[in-house]
């Protein structure tokens, strides 16, 4: 603990967001420092590195008219943290952590630094409950778990905001006390899609946060609001038991400011550009979902990421899926038939499903009936390819089946449209379209 | 001895401190932190800090232990769960809650805890380096307790003779804390020793190995064989069943110990593995499967540099039950994150970069920790293996990037991932045209002895058929299947039994476990029958009812 504030005006080098400072005598690192500019602006920074007296600065805010004469840094002694409460629930801010919906920030239960501490491995518990979002063909045949983490792998022209809409209006858990509720980091927004979550927002049945930064705002913010997002999640799920979901969407832009920042900094770029250690930054966000022996609440992750070129190989999907328990993969063609959600579900995965479903949880027949539906779809795709070459009259009347499965399949259990299906009527689905087709007996 | 620190950056610190040894464990910062001294020069030695450095602050004191970075070695190990620098995770829970804290400290080992001592030695019995002095029961093993001048010299003057009289031991009950006897220079030996995780712990010699290690997974054992001692990586894309099927082989693999190693990977998969564990038994010996495992578990968001050290903390362990005589197994999911820790700790020092951003010691890194593994005659003129069986996760599943490549030039076997297997939900996804193990031939005579007279020569038909399907497959996409002769159809049938029956295998059924008399089995009844339908098509009957008598309808 510094007993006085201290202030310094020996900046020497500025660049971007990354500002040097010499002569400084005490300094932590993360530690969150004030620069106030020549005219009187006030942006937030951190201390990034520190070299004998020479410290390196990042601003949070936006850099513009910082100069070497004038701007000065005061040290705060703190790392940084956001006031919690559980009046949070309703509410929506900016990257900055300043309430967007014009009314004043709640009185403070506590302050809590923002990057977290790792969960003991000994000390979480186990998957169980399943959260159910409403769509078929992830509540069905890749069931969200709370405390997993299940991405949502999109390409740009896909309609990953409309299936982010969805879930943010139709999740739910299937215990009958209700203690749900959706944390929403957006990342880099642009107004058009702004306006459209704004409206989406308004509809929710259960509570919700907000945490929105716009195209524009400065990229340091794209990089903080996910954590407050997770902070204010780990506080009302391990303080105040309630069943937390994060959507994180887009997380392209995420990864995007991390590599501008780190070009900033003068980082060794690793593939594509991207830095190194983005592994290890991506899973300190991810790896925050789960739950915690002892205590009811959980925190469960759904971030959504566009893959650059629809290529999953990509570092951001393909770091993504190395951290994450399983992903959800949209696909142009579904998109393209006009099935929404566009969810191909080959490439789908939910590792933790197994510990979500059957008896007591979902219901009996759940691990069966996905099983089914896979193997099936799963021969009916594999016979379209040769369809296109030898043609539907080449194929024995068993593999024609397979193929009209295949489509009935993608229209009526993938397919729903804006109607939300409890995990019932999504289990009967399946069980119909497999009756349909005589396929209901293994 | 103690210094300041003068820089930071990431999980390196810069310190003004004189007189540290290079690789030595230091205390960093008000918090306490672990550390090791890494560069040395002569104003400043770099520190790579084991622990979050966020809130460290400059002119923060730093203190030299005298020892480098070390794991303490003695009973009570089995079924703990360490983290990357050796601190028992439940303890520490117990102690400071569900989040892990930096810089606090518990025992690594349990002092509280009684063991009853049998001793092997009298007073006036010389006593070597490395030497068993005597051993308890730890659960249903018995471990053997060495002696090794470590444990009691913190800054070794190097001179003391490793040959020494026992002035006096004890027998009989004790805790950890007390020393077991004297020797006649006056140091006093305990239960337990510290041993340097950077150095190989030594043995007689090494031998070769004709002994598979028989992993109850039918694709391993009967395709690609690991013999014991032996060092086996599985590359795969993400969902290709790693971790599952590196779970699979600690469940059920035929060893006395398990280390398990979660490098940087993810905590939900550890909680469930726990959990399992500690209900499922071994299916050799009967007893809880947590009893023969050490878990050591640094999650990817646990810091960075404790990740690079965990590999080295779990395969010192490793050799510490090795050198009692046992089999040893070590597991770690996944190389690729130890190798991308090397890399960030690399780059945060500033060198020069290799292929990829990987530094330039990454292969010699590697080749040396593979080196780890082997049979050996211990010091005490047992028998002990250690065998690794590593995953990789290759960026992007492109086999080619460093780290696959230089763990397929130092390993004897490659158990290839495949993401479109795992995506058609064939488990384990190991490609068996592209998967190999330089163990086969060494190991054919143990399974045409110990299991079967035909085992190598059923193996070989089994590769054949799946290489014709290979063949096949690219005239099948032209004209189909009805366009092709009965006895290629017949192949083909035969071809998809083999990967149906015999080499996928549900690792949460009760099919997980297969032995090898089992794998046989199955091998023999499909080739059987194609011996059989192929030679009634040769008499002219035709194809369908040939299947029909196998069960098979087309």
């Amino acid at each position: 603990m510094r007993l006085s504030e201290h202030s310094y005006r020996t900046v020497t080098s500025l660049a971007g967001p990354i500002l040097f400072l010499e002569n400084v005598r005490d300094a932590k690192i993360g530690e969150v420092v004030n620069v106030k500019t020549g005219e009187g602006r006030n942006i937030e920074g951190e201390v990034l590195s520190i070299d004998r007296g020479k410290v390196l600065i990042e601003v949070y805010g936006e850099s513009q008219g910082l100069d070497l004469g004038h701007t000065s840094v005061v040290f705060t002694d703190s790392v940084k943290k956001i006031p919690l409460s559980r009046d949070i629930v309703g509410r929506s801010f900016n990257g900055s952590f300043e309430p967007i919906d014009g009314l004043p920030v709640y009185i403070p239960d506590r302050y809590e630094a923002i990057t977290g501490v790792p969960i003991n491995p000994a000390s979480r518990s186990g998957p169980e409950e399943s959260i159910i979002t409403g769509l078929s063909v992830i509540d069905g045949l890749n069931t969200l778990v709370k405390g997993q983490k299940l991405p949502v792998f999109s390409a740009s022209g896909l309609p990953s905001r409309e299936v982010v809409a969805f879930i943010l209006k139709h999740a739910t858990t299937l215990a009958a006390e209700k203690n749900f509720m959706v944390i929403f980091a957006a990342l880099g927004l642009s107004f058009h899609d702004y306006s459209f979550y704004m409206e989406t927002l308004q509809q929710m049945a259960s509570g919700y946060t907000a945490f929105i930064t716009m195209a524009d705002d400065p990229v340091m913010e794209r990089l903080l609001a996910p954590r407050y997002a997770l902070t204010v999640a780990e506080y009302l799920a391990f303080e105040h038991d309630m069943d937390v979901l994060v959507i994180m969407t887009d997380m392209t832009n995420y990864c995007d400011a991390l590599r501008e920042i780190a070009t900033a900094r003068k980082e060794l770029p690793g593939r594509r550009g991207y830095p190194g250690y983005m592994y290890s930054d991506l899973a300190s966000l991810y790896e925050r979902a789960g739950r915690v022996n002892g205590k009811s609440g959980s925190v469960t992750m759904l971030p959504v990421l566009t893959m650059p070129e629809d290529d999953i190989t990509h570092p951001i999907p393909d770091l993504t899926g190395y951290i994450t328990e399983g992903q959800i993969v949209l696909s142009r063609e579904l998109h393209q038939k006009s099935i929404f959600p566009p969810v191909d579900a080959l490439p789908c995965l939910s590792r933790l499903m197994n510990s979500g479903i059957g008896k007591g949880k979902t219901r009996e027949d759940h691990r069966i009936v996905a099983n089914l539906l896979y193997k099936y779809y799963a021969k009916g795709r594999k016979l379209r390819k040769l369809e296109a070459i030898i043609g539907r009259e080449g194929l024995s009347s068993d593999d024609r089946v397979m193929l009209d499965f295949a489509d009935g399949f993608e229209k009526h259990f993938i397919h729903q449209g804006e109607k939300p299906r409890d995990i019932f009527q999504t289990l009967d689905e399946g069980r119909n379209i497999l009756a349909q087709f005589s396929l209901d007996r293994p | 001895m103690s210094g300041k620190i003068t820089g930071i950056s990431g999980p390196v610190v810069t310190t003004d401190m004189q007189g540290l040894k290079l690789n030595e464990k230091v205390s960093v910062g008000c918090g306490k932190l672990t550390g090791e001294a890494i560069r040395i020069e002569k104003a400043q030695a770099v520190i790579q800090v084991y622990e979050d450095t966020r809130g460290v602050g400059l002119h923060e004191p730093v203190t030299a232990t005298g020892m480098p970075l070390h794991v303490r070695l003695g009973p009570g190990m089995l079924s703990e769960m360490y983290d990357g620098l050796q601190r028992p995770l439940e303890r520490l829970l117990a102690k400071q809650g569900p989040f892990l804290i930096a810089g606090k400290e518990v025992d690594v080992l349990d002092y509280s805890r009684t063991w009853k001592h049998v001793s092997l030695k009298s007073e006036g019995d010389t006593l070597l380096q490395g030497e068993f002095f005597g051993y308890v029961e730890e659960g249903s093993f018995r471990h053997y307790l060495a002696y090794h001048t470590s444990s009691q010299s913190s800054r070794g003057d190097g001179k003391r003779p490793s040959k020494r009289r026992i002035a006096s031991i004890k027998e009989g009950a004790f805790t950890l804390g007390e020393p077991l006897g004297m020797l006649d220079d006056g140091t006093e030996f305990f239960a337990w020793h510290d041993w340097p995780v950077r150095i190989p712990k030594p043995f007689k010699k090494k031998a070769t190995s004709n002994e598979p290690l028989i992993t109850g997974q039918r694709s391993i054992d009967l395709m690609f064989p690991i013999a014991r001692g032996g060092t086996a990586v599985m590359p795969g894309g993400f969902g290709t069943g790693k971790t599952v099927l590196e779970q699979s082989i600690a469940k059920y693999a035929d060893v006395d110990i398990v280390i398990y190693v979660g490098c940087g990977e993810r905590g939900n998969e550890m909680a469930d593995l726990i959990e399992e564990f500690r209900v499922l038994s071994d299916p050799w010996a009967s007893k809880p499967l947590m009893e023969r495992t050490v878990l050591v578990v640094n999650t990817s968001n646990m810091p960075v540099a404790a990740r690079e050290a965990s590999i080295y903390t779990a395969v010192t362990i490793a050799e510490y039950y090795r050198d009692m005589g046992f089999h040893v197994l070590l597991l770690a999911d996944s190389l690729s994150r130890w190798a991308e820790a090397m890399r960030e700790i690399s780059a945060s020092l500033e060198e020069m970069p290799g292929e990829e951003g990987y530094p330039t010691y990454l292969s010699s890194r590697l080749a040396g920790f593979f080196e780890r593994a082997g049979v050996v005659e211990t010091i005490s003129g047992q028998n002990g293996s250690l065998t690794m069986i590593l995953s990789v996760s290759p960026a992007g599943a492109d086999f080619t990037e460093p780290v696959t490549q230089a763990c397929l030039r130092a390993t004897g076997a490659s158990l290839i991932l495949d993401t479109s297997l795992a995506y058609s939900r064939h488990y384990p996804a190991i490609n068996w045209n592209q998967s190999y193990s330089l163990y086969t031939t060494e190991l054919s005579g143990y399974f045409k002895e110990k299991v079967a007279e035909q085992w190598p020569a059923l193996q070989i038909r089994c590769r054949e058929i799946l290489q014709k399907e290979e063949s096949l497959k690219e005239v099948i996409e032209i004209i189909g299947v009805s366009g092709l002769q009965d006895d290629d159809r017949l192949l083909i049938t035969i071809a998809e039994k083999i990967r149906t029956e015999l080499l996928s295998q549900n690792a949460f059924s009760d099919d997980a476990f297969s032995p090898p008399e089992k794998t046989f089995s199955i091998m023999e009844r499909i080739i059987r029958f194609y011996d059989m339908a192929e030679s009634r098509l040769k008499n002219g009957e035709p194809l369908e009812d040939v299947l029909k008598e196998g069960g098979i309808t087309v």
